[in-house]
């Protein structure tokens, strides 16, 4: 049995250094802002999945939010918390055993990169204690190879950056609020070659929390037919498949493998009917400027190379034929782990019911997106896809 | 030469070879698993020379785990040495990331030629790196 699950409620709280909260509060301010949003009280609320990395347990929000005695499941994913959280709310209605659901993801991480431990990742402590176990230098290798094999140009990992940096100045729960040029950005100090210091996100603060109804719920709410839900037509997680190469890897596979975006990309399109020509609104993760080109082909948009023509041509722009993500992404938003997957699915939620302000899309035919993609990617090699309908 | 970062990661000889295992189904894996993961799994000597197939530098000082220069107590960023890595393509075995030494960024190019050694890490340990072979090398190997 799967029922149709609509988004009722979406709340942020924006993303960032904020002193004053801590990682929960500001989930439990994102929860407030979805609940009044869907024109619900916490104690409607039949069951809740969340979590973060480095903030805390979710289900303590309880003491803020009232001790219902609902069910609520703590959700520790790494960075696919959020969209696993998305995923268990979902399954929970879709199944028919409630109906409505919250999703809430939230997080505070010190500033700088993030330190692993190798014995967390499985791996030998020398691989840590010579400096090859960081994220940064993953990402960078991954795109230097694909640069040389596709012939992506450093100044197309500066645009990516641009255009982040421009879709932040119109998003208020966006960090970074001000431009920032491509001279200035080709020009920052080099973190891993070939990314500068303004071609990655920062691991920050924020809070996302997402109402789920049944499609009876949505309709006695009155939020059917574009009054206030969107429709989840599929979400599809998916690990990494043999010899693939991900972060954290001392060998990888001399057999070229699969893809976790592939395969999660892959199915969510099946699941959902349809295919990336459909879509009229992405958000993809850009932990820094070359994932943005390098998931533009995984998840099907376009094939490798022709991101070169696409950067140039601002086809990703929100004036484009496939405005990418349009509240500035993890670069202009910085990445709370445990909210990030969760932001991107905010954002289309905001853009499908035209209420993105500044920053909305017009859409296909002009009436505002009516298809909105997000995918998030993590360690150690997995992908959430969500697509969401009006 | 100091200690090795791991008394395992590569074999004890004049010409040493870094250390993976092979699975009973030929396959080569790189580092060689522990505990329970290496059973039936074949300690295998890789390959000392490969093809570079990526590549970066590292510009900042890393967190902890990191225990190279800039990591001590009393020291810290500008004591901190940035320095080149990438993955090596051994044919038919596997791909290894690994420390690059002896060239800059400039001198670095896909599917370059690439060998083995062995260079010193922090004031006490040793650890791996690979180095493009130049041309004269090349001729003598």
């Amino acid at each position: 049995m799967t029922e149709n699950v609509y988004i009722v409620g979406a709340g942020i709280h924006p993303f960032g250094r904020t002193e004053e909260r801590s990682g929960r509060e500001q989930g439990v301010f994102a929860v407030r802002q979805a609940l009044a949003d869907a024109g619900l009280d916490w104690t409607d609320m039949e069951c809740a999945y969340g979590g973060s990395a480095a903030a805390g347990n979710a289900d303590i929000m309880v003491n803020e939010l009232g001790l219902t005695s609902l069910p609520f499941t703590n959700v520790a994913n790494g960075c696919a918390t959020g969209g696993s959280a998305l995923v268990a709310a979902q399954q929970a209605i879709a199944s028919g055993m409630y109906d409505l659901a919250l999703a809430v993801g939230f997080d505070k991480h010190p500033r700088g990169a993030f330190n692993a431990k190798p014995a967390d990742y499985g791996l030998p402590e020398w691989y840590g204690k010579t400096g090859m176990m960081l994220t940064t230098q993953f990402f960078a290798l991954k795109i230097q190879r694909y640069m040389q094999l596709y012939g992506i140009s450093r100044e197309t990992l500066g645009r990516v950056a641009e255009k982040a940096f421009r879709n932040g100045t119109v998003t208020p729960h966006a960090w970074r609020r001000s431009e920032i040029d491509l001279e200035t950005i080709m020009n920052a100090p080099m973190i891993n070659d070939p990314l500068t210091k303004y071609m990655f996100c920062a691991p920050a603060e924020g809070g996302v929390a997402l109402i789920l109804a049944s499609e009876k719920k949505a309709r006695e709410l009155g939020a059917l037919g574009n009054k206030g839900s969107v429709k989840i037509a599929n979400i599809a997680v998916r690990t990494r498949p043999p010899d693939s190469f991900e972060v954290f890897q001392p060998g990888v596979s001399v057999k070229e493998g699969g893809k976790p975006t592939v395969l999660a990309s892959r199915a969510a399109f099946e699941g959902a009917g349809i295919g990336p020509d459909d879509i009229d609104v992405a958000q993809l993760q850009d932990t820094e400027s070359g994932a943005e080109i390098m998931h533009m082909a995984e998840n099907g948009f376009c094939k490798d190379g022709e991101q070169e023509e696409w950067l140039a041509n601002g086809w990703s722009e929100s004036s484009g034929k496939l405005p990418i993500n349009t509240d500035g992404g993890c670069l202009a938003c910085g990445e709370p782990v445990g909210a990030s997957g969760l932001r991107q699915v905010y954002e289309n939620v905001e853009q499908l019911r035209g209420r993105a302000g500044e920053r909305q899309v017009p859409g296909a035919d002009g009436t505002g997106p009516k298809t909105g993609y997000s995918h998030v990617y993590g360690a150690p090699g997995l992908s959430a896809v969500a697509i969401l309908e009006r | 030469m100091g200690h090795k970062i791991d008394p395992e990661l590569w074999s004890d000889e004049a010409q040493p070879h870094l250390m993976g295992g092979k699975l009973p189904n030929g396959k080569v894996v790189f580092p060689m698993p522990q505990g329970d993961a290496a059973k039936d799994v074949e300690p295998y000597k890789l390959a000392r020379q490969g093809t570079l197939w990526s590549w970066t530098t590292q510009g900042f000082l890393p967190k902890e785990p990191y225990e190279g220069p800039g990591s001590a107590p009393g020291e810290g960023p500008p004591d901190f040495q940035s320095f080149l890595l990438g993955y090596i393509e051994l044919p038919g075995e596997v791909i290894v990331e690994s420390r690059i030494v002896d060239a800059v960024l400039e001198d670095l190019k896909l599917n370059m030629p690439m060998e083995f050694c062995i260079v010193p890490f922090n004031a006490t340990h040793d650890t791996f790196a690979f180095r493009p072979i130049t041309q004269s090398k090349e001729q003598a190997a």
